[in-house]
């Protein structure tokens, strides 16, 4: 996490973020009858903002994320519990999957599902946690470099 | 619909998930500390109703309607739904202790979420049916008891920490390979269909093994001998709320899996298992007890008695006729409310003294003398004085010891009764009765300064109410008596358990 990471790999991950972020949503989406889920794509969702934290500093993902990690790993877990509910409502079980099947406009038809949304949970889970972890080793990290320095 | 099964899961991941988004609000999680916690209770003691008055007195729900054996099942049997409600009555006395006694900085490090996070494990590890998913549930509760454990991370914290870790990752990795060898063996975790392929095993000496796996690792969960070491050199560095939850429930289910394990799964070889079983309570029984004797420091003293109340429970199930296991679930039933009450007494003495050091502390007699009468109900409980509720679960639980003439155990638990006593005495004769030590009286001065009535009434609300409840299951023994009986009944039964859960698809 030094001030001179190279050029290149500055220069790569202004590249390569916004493609890793685009990629996490497309196993997002694509998880539930073939291979990803929320899981996996939250991994790659947190490798791309891990990549600009190794190019750049914590301070400057931090405010790229715009929202605190610990935010997303609450949103999620809520997601994830609250995706149980809507079947209970019908008289099923607890996490019975419900699926709707809208046709918009432009898109077609859309599969939305209580699990989509499950799934949204864990991505926002793996996501936020994985950035709170990094975000706090490298903090920590950046500490010590400046005291050194100073001294 | 029975939602109510999964609601103690269910609420503590709500109540969780949203102190976890108002990390910046510690005003809004200590309300939704409280409010979910007492939501807890309030499902729990919901859920204990209906299991009480249903007619199989076992309820149990599919998720996500995947029948069992082939989903995971919630059951919610008498064992497990009062084990529920213990744990909501535990939950909503921390939840209103904390208020006063958690730091600013602790609960900028995630104390609530974690809370209830914790809260959420217990509840499943208590209500799950299936091997694999009661697992899981530990792992939860483990991994939210070890960040609880060192919050704040003084020098003391980590070192009970290293132990503590160590151990319950042994202990996981062995429950783990148990799971794993359990479905290799039989093709199936949910715990009702195991009953039948495990009789139906040719080889008994293979489920024997399995168990004996399954005894060591819930073993070392319940903190009972040998390797019991964990508890005592952690249980009494994190804060007091934290201590009091833990002592409350942690242990607890290590002992309510060996309770169900070794009542509805491995019951073939009684006279080996349950034999290793008592052997291992008395040997509980006494280190612990003697472990606390040695000890002058408040928490420390506590923490070793866990130890050998264990013992206690596991004596309870390893007697196994049906008045002894009456007498187990009796005994947990008291020692869980007591145990953390005693905690959470500790507490309050620390806020007054600014320590736990008993040669460091005294005079609280003659200063809060309602004080030593809230730690005297308690403390006297857990020796066993009539007519508090201790009593009457040693006095179950040494009966039937006397019916199946187990002399050797009967005179252990008599002896360890006496020294619990000891200890007990030790205490009140030091912390309450002797006067303030002279060259502490200044620190201890400051610290009952600072303390204000508000802070000082929010902490003894818990430890009364939880000494009444104390008081009542004493007075009252019939009523809980009778509910310990009929969950000892459903233990002596697995083929209620069974049906009830595999219903028509036997």
């Amino acid at each position: 996490m030094t001030a001179m990471g190279s050029l290149i790999l500055r220069t790569a991950t202004r590249l390569l973020l916004p493609l890793l972020l685009l990629f996490s949503l497309f196993v997002l989406l694509r998880g539930h009858d073939e291979p990803g889920g929320g899981f996996i794509a939250g991994l790659v969702g947190a490798t791309g903002f891990a990549l600009y934290l190794f190019a750049f500093d914590a301070e400057r993902t931090r405010s790229l994320m715009g929202v605190d990690p610990r935010l997303l790993l609450g949103l999620g877990l809520f997601a994830a519990t609250v995706s149980g509910l809507p079947g209970t409502l019908l008289g099923h079980a607890f996490y019975t999957s419900l699926w709707w099947t809208p046709t918009l406009p432009l898109l077609g038809e859309v599969k939305l599902s209580t699990p989509l949304l499950f799934d949204i949970g864990v991505y926002l889970v793996v996501l936020g946690s994985v950035m709170t972890i990094v975000l706090a080793l490298a903090g920590a990290e950046e500490k010590a470099e400046e005291t050194t320095w100073n001294r | 619909m029975s939602l109510e099964v999964a609601l103690p899961i269910i609420i503590p991941f709500l109540a969780g998930s949203l102190s976890l988004v108002f990390y910046r609000a510690p005003l809004v999680q200590r309300w939704l500390g409280v409010a979910g916690t007492g939501a807890l209770l309030l499902a729990s003691i919901v859920l204990l109703y209906r299991t009480y008055t249903d007619p199989d007195q076992v309820l149990s729900i599919a998720m996500g309607g995947w029948p069992a054996p082939y989903g995971i099942v919630l059951v919610s049997d008498l064992l497990g739904a009062i084990m529920t409600v213990l744990a909501g009555i535990m939950g909503f006395a921390t939840a209103v202790y904390s208020l006063p006694t958690i730091s600013r900085d602790h609960e900028a490090f995630g104390y609530y979420p974690l809370m209830h996070l914790l809260l959420a494990g217990v509840c499943g590890a208590f209500l799950t049916g299936d091997v694999f998913n009661l697992y899981v549930w530990v792992e939860v509760l483990l991994v939210a008891s070890f960040a609880l454990l060192i919050l704040g991370g003084e020098r003391a914290q980590m070192e009970g920490a290293i132990k503590y870790v160590a151990l319950n990752l042994l202990s996981s990795i062995l429950l783990l390979v148990a799971v794993g060898l359990t479905y290799g063996m039989t093709g199936t975790l949910n715990m009702a269909d195991l009953v039948g392929r495990f009789a139906a095993m040719e080889n008994q000496g293979l489920v024997t093994v399995v168990a004996m796996l399954f005894m060591v690792s819930f073993g070392i969960k319940a903190a009972a001998f040998p390797l019991f070491f964990w508890l005592p050199a952690a249980y009494h560095t994190p804060p007091v709320a934290v201590s009091a939850l833990f002592a409350g429930l942690l242990t607890k289910v290590g002992v309510y899996a060996l309770f169900r394990f070794f009542s509805l799964l491995f019951t073939q070889d009684v006279g080996y298992t349950h034999e290793i079983l008592l052997w291992g309570a008395g040997f509980t029984m006494i280190t612990g007890v003697l472990g606390a004797a040695a000890q002058y420091e408040f928490r420390r003293i506590l923490s070793f008695h866990i130890v050998s109340q264990i013992g206690y429970m596991i004596m309870g199930l390893a007697l196994f006729s049906p008045l002894a296991l009456v007498g187990g679930v009796f005994y947990i039933m008291h020692h869980i409310i007591v145990k953390a009450n005693l905690f959470l007494v500790s507490g309050v003495v620390y806020f007054l003294r600014g320590s736990y050091e008993l040669k460091h502390i005294g005079g609280l007699w003659r200063t809060h003398p309602w004080l030593g009468l809230l730690f005297l109900i308690p403390a006297l409980s857990l020796a066993g004085v009539p007519p508090l509720s201790g009593f009457f679960g040693k006095y179950i639980i040494i009966r039937a010891g006397v019916e199946q003439e187990s002399w050797g155990i009967v005179a252990v638990a008599l002896v360890v009764g006496l020294l619990t006593l000891y200890s007990m005495i030790k205490i009140w004769a030091e912390a309450f009765w002797k006067a303030q030590p002279e060259e502490h009286e200044e620190r201890a001065r400051a610290f009952e300064a600072a303390v204000s009535g508000k802070r000082l009434t929010l902490m003894v609300l818990p430890i009364g109410a939880l000494a009444a409840i104390t008081v009542f299951i004493g007075l009252g023994a019939q009523p809980i008596y009778e509910l310990a009986y009929a969950a000892a009944e459903q233990m002596r039964d697995p083929q209620i358990y069974v049906n009830a859960v595999l219903g028509d698809t036997q």
